[in-house]
């Protein structure tokens, strides 16, 4: 059965190797639905994100085939651990009257969202949350009118166990 | 020092021997500075070529092959000699030269994107930018093609790189915190597998290309405890064919015995193998009764297509004594009477009532070289043939392409296996469509006159996928037919300096391959065969190894004439 899987894959910074674990998914039958890399608190080393979606079987292949890689120095697998999952998204609906920016207004403030550009005839917001907040928000905004969106993917980190909280 | 003095010294540091490889453009500061190097340089006359040597070379002693290409076209064609090396583990540095770094993405003369083309198909692979960086980019790629599970690294080397001034200093420590490769066998996993074993009833070892490393080890452990054996394609010669507990090979073109010991045993103890399609079959159907103790240096491959139950992530060679330790005589008397009664009934037969027909032209080949010698193959019936009555009796002397397949390995990987090891005689078994994908290295063969048997078993076919059109595909012989162009092998071989010979029936057979394996030079024996000729057993694809098609395997068959114990005699 198919569902969706949150992976954190630490790199270290060496050329290519991005396209090697790319590579290596599309290799295996891995569908990337979200990636998200960026450095970390060590320098050389990065913090890749992905969500994918596969079987129980294909995931744990595709983790251990992601340790083979020599590049690759931890695979931390979300959906198996307690972690935290964020998500940030730019989102700019058209404003067709006063009384409508009031009620766009209205609701970003419900979702804690924050406006980043204002003009006459559209807002842009910014809103960080996991998954189902962002869809919640854009189901939200579609009767206004969503000019474009952009998502960043989700991003995860382990939580600390509670014994060393 | 130049960059490509570096590499030169570096490969001399790693203990280099011999380079396999053609120069290019791109590559001659590094064809320079071997002019100067004591080490053996081995000119191929195609790059592929130069791969499955290295490939070869690895495989028949251990140590790492290396070979060079120039870029673009050069670093391409190898990377089918790559890819086979990634399939069946082999150990190999391919070192390409490149275009200057300022021309990379450019389309410039002879440019190809190697690093991102060799990528899939190699352990790791390098494109150095700094000069300084060399001595540590050679280092970490030996040390990665060499440990672990053994597989190919490319380390592709710009030319201003193998130009440019180097003032550093060659000693490097290697420090690859993302590899660590797991040799060391968890002693509670080695523990529950024994309890497993001692449990089974009908247990049987199953030993592949891994066991390649530790014969020793795997001879203690059916010392120990009398356990059969079985060995797959890539484990031949891990344990000696002729041994009581030996039941063969298993899989698509396995012995009955073994095939049918699968389908019965209560326990497999799979080591160093990766459950291949062509050794389960149907996954569904292969050892269903049976408890899967999977040892293997890559746990990547524990549970990838069967079920383990006992995983053990380590070397055999620590995890295999650790385990016979724990382990008695085993008692399994009924099971293995069963078996010896199975051996009994299903030895390999053919019929000899052709011209001339593979079977016993290997029979012939084991007599006269008494079955101490490399084997090298191509890829097809001849192949399959050779695994079933040519199976080697030392390790590391069966070399053949398992896992990708490749037709043209063969003749190369004769020569790379001799280089590998001066002296000792090598038969080559060739199919007449495999051996004329790298028939241009009979110069190279030449060149280096080595005691190589190139033994064409030709039936003007591809006598495979001919099979299969048989078999499957309603006698639509579709573009299998060689035979009306065919060149004269005999001539050809003559044509590159090297003695050939077209051999039509038994008697001039016998003598030819006698004088052959006394002329210790290269020799090429051209073997007109009988040309509808079918490997049996056969597993259909999709089907279990239960499922077996037996042709002319079958204990009755009266069209087997002659009943040969070839192997196990």
């Amino acid at each position: 059965m198919s569902k969706q899987y949150v992976l954190s894959v630490v790199v270290r910074d060496q050329p290519g190797v991005l396209v090697r674990i790319a590579s290596l998914f599309a290799r295996r039958g891995f569908n990337i639905e979200s990636l998200s890399v960026a450095q970390t608190e060590r320098p050389g080393i990065s913090r890749t994100t992905f969500v994918v979606s596969g079987s129980d079987d294909t995931v744990e292949q595709v983790e251990k085939q992601l340790h083979k890689l020599v590049d690759v120095l931890t695979v931390v697998d979300h959906t198996r651990s307690r972690s935290v999952d964020r998500e940030l998204m730019l989102l700019k609906v058209s404003v067709k009257n006063p009384d409508e920016r009031v009620e766009i207004r209205q609701i970003a403030q419900d979702f804690r969202a924050h406006i980043v550009d204002v003009a006459r005839t559209a807002l842009v917001f910014e809103v960080t949350g996991d998954t189902a907040k962002m869809d919640a928000f854009i189901d939200q905004m579609r009767p206004f009118g969503i000019v474009e969106l952009i998502r960043t993917g989700r991003v995860a980190l382990e939580r600390t166990p509670a014994a060393h909280a | 020092m130049t960059g490509s003095e570096v590499v030169m010294k570096m490969l001399e540091r790693h203990g280099v021997e011999v380079i396999f490889g053609h120069p290019g453009g791109a590559i001659m500061p590094i064809y320079d500075a071997l002019y100067d190097s004591p080490i053996k340089h081995v000119l191929v006359r195609h790059e592929q070529g130069g791969a499955h040597m290295a490939d070869a070379y690895y495989r028949a002693s251990g140590k790492t092959g290396v070979c060079f290409a120039t870029s673009g076209p050069g670093a391409t064609n190898l990377v089918t000699g790559l890819a086979t090396a990634m399939m069946d583990s082999s150990a190999i540095v391919a070192i390409t030269g490149n275009v200057p770094s300022g021309l990379i993405g450019t389309d410039a003369f002879q440019e190809a994107d190697v690093f991102g083309i060799t990528g899939p198909v190699t352990k790791h692979n390098y494109l150095v930018k700094n000069v300084e960086d060399l001595p540590r980019v050679l280092s970490e790629a030996f040390h990665i093609a060499s440990t672990g599970r053994p597989g190919p690294v490319l380390v592709d080397v710009p030319k201003n790189v193998q130009l440019a001034k180097f003032e550093g200093s060659l000693d490097v420590v290697i420090d690859l915190p993302g590899y660590k490769p797991t040799v060391v066998g968890h002693a509670g996993q080695i523990h529950r597998a024994a309890e497993a074993i001692r449990a089974a009833k009908r247990p049987v070892l199953i030993v592949g290309g891994g066991a390649q490393v530790a014969t020793r080890e795997v001879g203690e452990l059916v010392e120990r405890t009398g356990i059969p054996v079985i060995t797959t394609l890539m484990g031949i010669g891990a344990y000696p064919p002729a041994a009581e507990e030996t039941l063969g090979m298993p899989g698509m073109h396995g012995t009955v015995t073994a095939n049918k010991a699968i389908s019965n045993c209560d326990l497999i103890i799979a080591a160093g193998m990766r459950f291949d399609d062509r050794v389960t079959g149907k996954i569904s159907r292969f050892a269903p009764k049976a408890t899967i103790v999977h040892i293997d240096i890559d746990p990547a491959e524990i549970s990838k297509l069967v079920k383990a139950h006992v995983p053990v992530v380590g070397d055999l060679r620590d995890v295999l004594p650790r385990l016979t330790q724990e382990l008695g005589n085993l008692d399994i008397q009924a099971w293995r009477e069963t078996l010896s009664g199975w051996k009994a009934t299903y030895p390999e037969r053919y019929q000899v009532d052709k011209p001339l027909v593979s079977q016993e032209i290997l029979a012939l080949l084991r007599e006269a070289t008494a079955n101490d010698c490399i084997v090298a193959t191509e890829v097809g019936q001849h192949q399959m043939f050779a695994a079933r009555l040519l199976p080697t009796i030392k390790a590391r002397s069966f070399i053949t392409s398992g896992g990708l397949g490749t037709m043209g390995f063969g003749l190369p990987a004769a020569i790379g296996a001799s280089i590998a090891r001066p002296g000792e005689t090598v038969v080559l078994v060739a199919g007449d469509g495999s051996i004329q994908m790298n028939i241009q290295e009979l110069a190279t063969l030449y060149k280096q006159n080595l005691p190589v048997i190139i033994a064409i078993l030709n039936n003007g076919m591809l006598g495979m996928v001919r099979q299969w059109q048989e078999l499957f595909h309603a006698q639509r012989y579709s573009e299998v037919y060689l035979a009306d162009s065919n060149p004269d092998f005999a001539k050809l071989a003559e044509a590159y300096g090297i003695e050939g010979h077209n051999i039509f029936d038994r008697e001039t057979a016998r003598t030819a391959i006698a004088d052959a394996v006394a002329a210790k030079k290269p020799v090429l024996l051209n073997f007109f065969v009988y040309e509808a000729e079918k490997v049996f057993p056969m597993v259909p694809t999709g089907a279990g190894v239960d499922e077996m098609i037996l042709g002319d395997q079958e204990p009755d068959d009266e069209r087997t004439e002659q009943v040969v114990e070839a192997v196990t005699r």
